[in-house]
């Protein structure tokens, strides 16, 4: 009995040491980058252009560009991403087709980003013709996020309960109207998640960015200007010692967007399903 | 007068497994048969031939006939989401979607492309007072229908499936899991139901097909041993494994 309750006691410690742990560090970082980078942050640095290399001015550049090829990357991805994950979840049976598939996402979702970054080079720079160019960055980010997208997006359509759709079929429904009306407002907040996730990792990519966007700090004029993203500008600034505190500034920035695109999107989704849910 | 659904000769299997042996069944208009028997012994499965609905079912797939108003439910110029319109079904668990109960109750009108809010709300309050919810929700509508209680739910289900102003209505178990209130509940309804629809019921147990039911089907094993009217079957039953299951000897 003791023995027991001593061990209860100890399991519990070690739970709870390991989640301070973790909370403890991702708190640490999330406050460095804020405490050295706030300070930085003001309306100038992000309205103005970048002057001398990004020593002075601001990063007005660097956030169009992120926002653009982040855009361009995610609105080529979704509409495949989440076709292909409701294909193999709903439109076929389970064979040959749907395992080569699986496991080809399977595999693209492990290789590094700078393999995609190498391919988007090579096949939109290059061959394609398209140069160093939002458009070739978007195209090649795409591909990067389409394994997790088409992942993440089948995991959330399979949780969707069974009799929802046989009671869709139940009352007169076609397969795409069920789908459109039972499954995927159920499904919904798990794809959201995913294609959180994807924006996050676009907006932090740098190697496959530089090779495929270039790093250009003029404003983008087009989808076909070279730009650069705020990840790529803070990594230049810090790895070539340009200015630390512009790249603590650029972090700072970075870090704000994510939280913020988590916030609007959870609240539009919620918005979405407020009406059923709970 | 002739039968509103018949069933002919049905032989069905899931992959190599037969489930139903050569049954042969008459639902007749307006009134309420009680189809009782074991589990295992393929009443969910002859309700869900009725409908189609088994033809969600990988691997699952049937030979004989399925009449509705004397025409082959499987003929050429069915449409199958037409039929399901027409014979609504209820799940043994109660199944609201994730949507507020009005929206439930107006799934199948939308589907049908009904999108005044005017008709669809009149076609709530009839749908809802018909399986004797409206009364306790009409002031919610907008609520989430997950917030019922179950019995609720579960004639939510039902106004749901009469939304659509079906002609027959199939029952897997409606009342499995309520309290014996809610069930009350829905028997009563079910007895108003009749006047206007044909139904077929697998009760959840063999004192609510006496309740409810016109006339009674018997299936062990996936083959009907005995129909009849509700009181010859209780009272006289034909056959000695009718009466072993109905006084609770196996089942």
């Amino acid at each position: 009995m003791k023995k027991a309750r001593r061990r209860e006691k100890l399991a519990r410690a070690v739970i709870w040491g390991a989640a301070l742990l973790v909370m403890g560090v991702l708190l640490f970082i999330i406050a460095h980058v804020l405490i050295k980078g706030l300070p930085v942050l003001s309306w100038e640095f992000l309205t103005a252009p970048a002057r001398d290399m990004g020593r002075a001015g601001g990063i007005a550049s660097t956030i169009v560009g992120t926002l653009l090829l982040t855009a361009v990357a995610v609105a080529i991805a979704i509409p495949f991403g989440v076709g292909t994950a409701f294909y193999l979840a709903e439109y076929t049976k389970e064979g040959a087709v749907t395992r080569i598939i699986r496991f080809s996402a399977e595999s693209l979702a492990g290789i590094p980003s700078i393999v995609y970054g190498l391919f988007g080079f090579l096949f939109f720079v290059v061959y394609l013709k398209m140069g160093w160019s939002i458009l070739s960055g978007g195209l090649t980010l795409a591909f990067m996020i389409l394994p997790t997208l088409v992942r993440t997006a089948e995991e959330a359509i399979r949780t969707v309960p069974r009799s929802y759709r046989e009671v869709s079929f139940s009352l007169g429904a076609t397969k795409w109207q069920t789908i459109a009306r039972a499954v995927f407002p159920s499904a919904l907040r798990g794809i959201a998640n995913g294609i959180i996730l994807s924006v996050g990792r676009c907006i932090a990519e740098t190697a496959a960015v530089i090779l495929t966007a270039g790093s250009a700090l003029r404003m983008p004029a087009s989808l076909f200007s070279s730009a650069r993203t705020m990840a790529v500008h803070f990594y230049t600034l810090a790895y070539e010692g340009i200015s630390m505190p512009n790249a603590y500034g650029t972090a700072a920035l970075l870090v704000l967007l994510i939280f913020l695109i988590n916030v609007v999107a959870n609240a539009l989704v919620n918005r979405f399903v407020a009406k059923g849910n709970k | 007068m002739p039968p509103k659904m018949a069933i002919r000769r049905l032989d069905f299997f899931y992959e190599k497994k037969q489930a139903l042996f050569g049954l042969s069944l008459d639902i007749p208009a307006n009134g309420i048969l009680a189809m009782i028997g074991p589990g295992g012994s393929g009443i969910t499965t002859t309700l869900r031939a009725l409908n189609r609905l088994y033809e969600l079912t990988p691997g699952a797939r049937m030979e004989g006939e399925i009449l509705l108003d004397g025409k082959s439910v499987h003929g050429a110029d069915v449409s199958v989401t037409q039929l399901r319109r027409r014979v609504g079904m209820v799940f043994d668990v109660p199944t609201p979607l994730p949507v507020s109960i009005f929206d439930n109750v107006a799934y199948g009108p939308r589907l049908q492309g009904q999108k005044s809010k005017k008709i669809l709300e009149e076609i709530a309050e009839r749908a809802l007072t018909q399986a004797t919810l409206w009364d306790e929700v009409k002031d919610r509508q907008h609520t989430p229908a997950m917030r019922l209680s179950g019995g609720q739910q579960q004639r939510l289900c039902i106004a749901r499936m009469l939304a659509l102003e079906p002609e027959v209505i199939l029952l897997d178990r409606p009342c499995s899991g309520l309290d014996p209130i809610s069930t009350a509940k829905i028997e009563d309804s079910l007895t108003l139901l009749k006047q206007q629809y044909t139904i077929v019921i697998a009760p959840h147990n063999v004192q609510q097909a006496g309740r409810v039911a016109d006339r009674v089907a018997f299936l062990l094993s996936g083959r009907l041993i005995e129909e009849g009217p509700n009181g010859e079957v209780f009272a006289n039953p034909r056959d000695p494994r009718t009466s072993d299951y109905i006084t609770g000897r196996f089942g």
